[in-house]
């Protein structure tokens, strides 16, 4: 626009121009939240979907059968025992190791490049696939180290596909806690473990639970891992049990034991062509997103109480 | 240690005690951080020592060149192409459908929704990304498939297309969070300056904030490629398992992912040819996954801008 140009001669235009942006403006607004509105609906679709299909199949049998080449007759016993057991290893084995690496990096390490050499291997280990992680454990807990493809190697393997996601959540937490409080510690003589484990902790425990919950949901649901190490998509026995009726009372015999897992049995009969297997997956679908789900929500509820609990 | 704090005057041996005991701890917290390398050694190692048992067998030329991939047939052959191929159409597929959609939801939380909006949005969309990848699966090749049956009644019962887009609707969570948090790093006065210049919100989100956000935005494709690359179950489910050179995403196709899971599937013995050909496969993943981050490190780094 000229400065000799009259200015009342381009205010027609000025204000057609105007009000034209503003209509984007709004016609923006409404894609967008048509794109949002879309995605969450799909959400809520899918889950119906799954439910509807799977109905005729929620029952008490449903959770009590094993497997098996009727439809009408199979259930998930194997499936949802496995997947406990397995949980079990993978949260035993990883929020130990997630916890102390976050507490290494965030309390402990010096800033040199063997520090950020750990850092960017965190950062690249939650990027990699994870069927490589099945290959890893196939090479390595399968056959270097010999534990078969037993509950054990599932859990590890898990475990090792969560650990940069509790390492990542439990940083977070300890990176919100004010430094304020360390240093009042100190000035009172802790040493630095005292420091950590007496008042970084703690205060963390809501991140530290948000990032176990948050891997366990996303371990619960990985099937190409398991499928790797050569899970059985058929089994028609439980486990050993871990209760003993004599002393020692516990027995980690189940480690050792062949399994399958919820997502696996889902996998094994969505492929299947007979329709009647596809409302068993249906329903083994519609539990599974059920747990994910309410593990996630958990997640996020428990985040948003701590958050609002703690007042610095 | 509570008690001997408040104690005056420690003894020389308590002070010792302290002192040892947090070398002590400091020494595992280390081995603890030393997992994660460990573990990225390990899968190097692992992918490596076994292909290279595989590629004693078959020469590098014929996997890079040879049209066919038939380990496990009489007639052998070692042609990596149809899984690479299968896996970049549907990367693609899932690209067309997670950008845009992930940008538009992205652009709108961060320069048009309000505070409450944005707040209850965003942890539902998370929800999206942590469907078990199976149910997905299921989801691609009992609804998505008949529906596009219905616009297409030649797409066979497994193809591409469906589990591309299944794919990118799951990656749309990524894309967007990731995307949405570069723009919100974009400082407000940026913002103000366009206001003031008389730009409206879509301008100044389209001109100013994502320009500014550019490194941040190529950051999420990245990742978004990264996950549809490595994604198995959906593509083993709703593609079939038939290596297929093509990039016609109708076609039913396998991709890398898919392969090492149908071989899997099946009980090879240790030490076979085909058990050695899904290192060599995972490795290729591997190597594809690296190149496509190597693009985006190099786009974040060309373009970041500094505030």
């Amino acid at each position: 626009m000229s400065a000799n140009v009259a200015p009342y001669r381009n205010f027609e235009a000025l204000r057609a121009g105007l009000i034209r942006r503003k209509m984007m403006d709004k016609v923006f607004v409404i894609i967008g939240l048509i794109v949002m509105l879309a995605c969450l609906a799909i959400l809520a679709i899918l889950f119906i979907d799954l439910v509807r299909d799977g109905a005729p199949r929620f029952s008490w049998d449903f959770f009590t059968n094993f497997a098996s080449r009727n439809a009408a007759r199979a259930g998930i016993l194997a499936a949802w025992v496995g997947t406990t057991l397995v949980m079990t290893v993978t949260a035993v084995c990883a929020v130990p190791v997630g916890v102390a690496a976050a507490i290494y990096l965030e309390e402990y390490a010096p800033k040199n490049w063997f520090t950020a050499v750990i850092e960017i291997n965190v950062t690249n280990l939650a990027g990699v696939p994870s069927i490589v992680y099945g290959l890893l454990a196939l090479g390595l807990f399968v056959y270097q180290f010999d534990l078969g493809q037993s509950i054990a190697a599932a859990g590890l393997t898990l475990a090792l596909l969560i650990l940069p996601i509790v390492i990542v959540a439990t940083r977070e937490a300890i990176r919100s806690v004010p430094n304020a409080i360390r240093e009042a510690a100190y000035g009172l003589g802790a040493t630095r473990w005292e420091v950590t484990k007496d008042h970084v902790l703690p205060y963390s425990t809501g991140g530290v639970l948000t990032g176990m919950i948050l891997g366990l949901s996303r371990a619960i649901g990985e099937t190409a891992p398991i499928i790797t190490i050569g899970a059985l998509s058929f089994i028609a026995f439980l486990p050993e049990s871990p209760f003993k009726g004599e002393f020692p009372f516990i027995s980690f015999a189940w480690l050792n034991d062949p399994f399958t897992v919820m997502p696996i049995q889902m996998f094994n009969w969505v492929s299947r062509p007979d329709q009647a297997f596809q409302s068993n997956a249906a329903a083994a679908g519609a539990i599974l997103l059920g747990m994910t789900l309410l593990m996630n929500g958990m997640a996020i509820w428990i985040r948003y109480r701590f958050r609002k609990k703690i007042n610095w | 240690m509570n008690q001997s704090i408040s104690r005056p005057g420690l003894s020389q041996n308590a002070l010792r005690y302290r002192k040892v005991r947090d070398r002590i701890v400091e020494v595992f917290l280390l081995a603890a951080g030393l997992v994660a390398v460990f573990t990225t050694l390990a899968i190097v190692a692992i992918l490596l020592y076994e292909s290279s048992a595989f590629f004693e067998h078959v020469p590098l030329k014929d996997f890079l060149t040879d049209t066919m991939w038939t380990p496990l047939f009489a007639d052998a052959h070692y042609g990596i192409l149809p899984l690479v191929a299968g896996t970049l159409t549907t990367t693609i597929v899932a690209l067309l459908v997670a950008v845009p959609l992930g940008t538009t939801i992205a652009i709108y939380l961060s320069e048009f929704a309000p505070h409450k909006v944005r707040e209850t949005v965003k942890p539902i969309l998370e929800l999206l990304g942590a469907v078990p990848t199976v149910v997905y699966g299921y989801f691609a090749l009992t609804m998505v498939t008949p529906f596009l049956q219905i616009f297409m009644p030649d797409l066979p019962g497994f193809n591409m297309l469906s589990a591309g887009l299944v794919i990118g609707l799951m990656i749309v969570p990524y894309v967007s969070s990731v995307s949405e948090d570069a723009m919100r790093a974009v400082p407000r006065y940026m913002r103000e300056g366009s206001y003031a210049m008389g730009a409206t919100r879509l301008q100044t989100a389209l001109r100013v904030v994502v320009p500014g956000a550019f490194s941040g935005l190529a950051a999420a494709f990245i990742l978004g490629i990264s996950r549809a690359v490595g994604e198995t179950m959906v593509v083993a489910i709703a593609a079939g398992m038939q290596p297929n050179l093509t990039f016609d995403p109708r076609e039913p196709a396998a991709t890398i992912t898919a392969y090492i899971v149908q071989v899997s599937l099946g009980d090879l013995p240790h030490g076979s040819i085909g058990y050695q050909s899904i290192f060599a496969a995972g490795l290729v993943l591997m190597l594809i996954t690296l190149i496509f981050n190597v693009i985006g490190f190099s786009l974040t780094r060309r373009f970041r801008e500094a505030y």
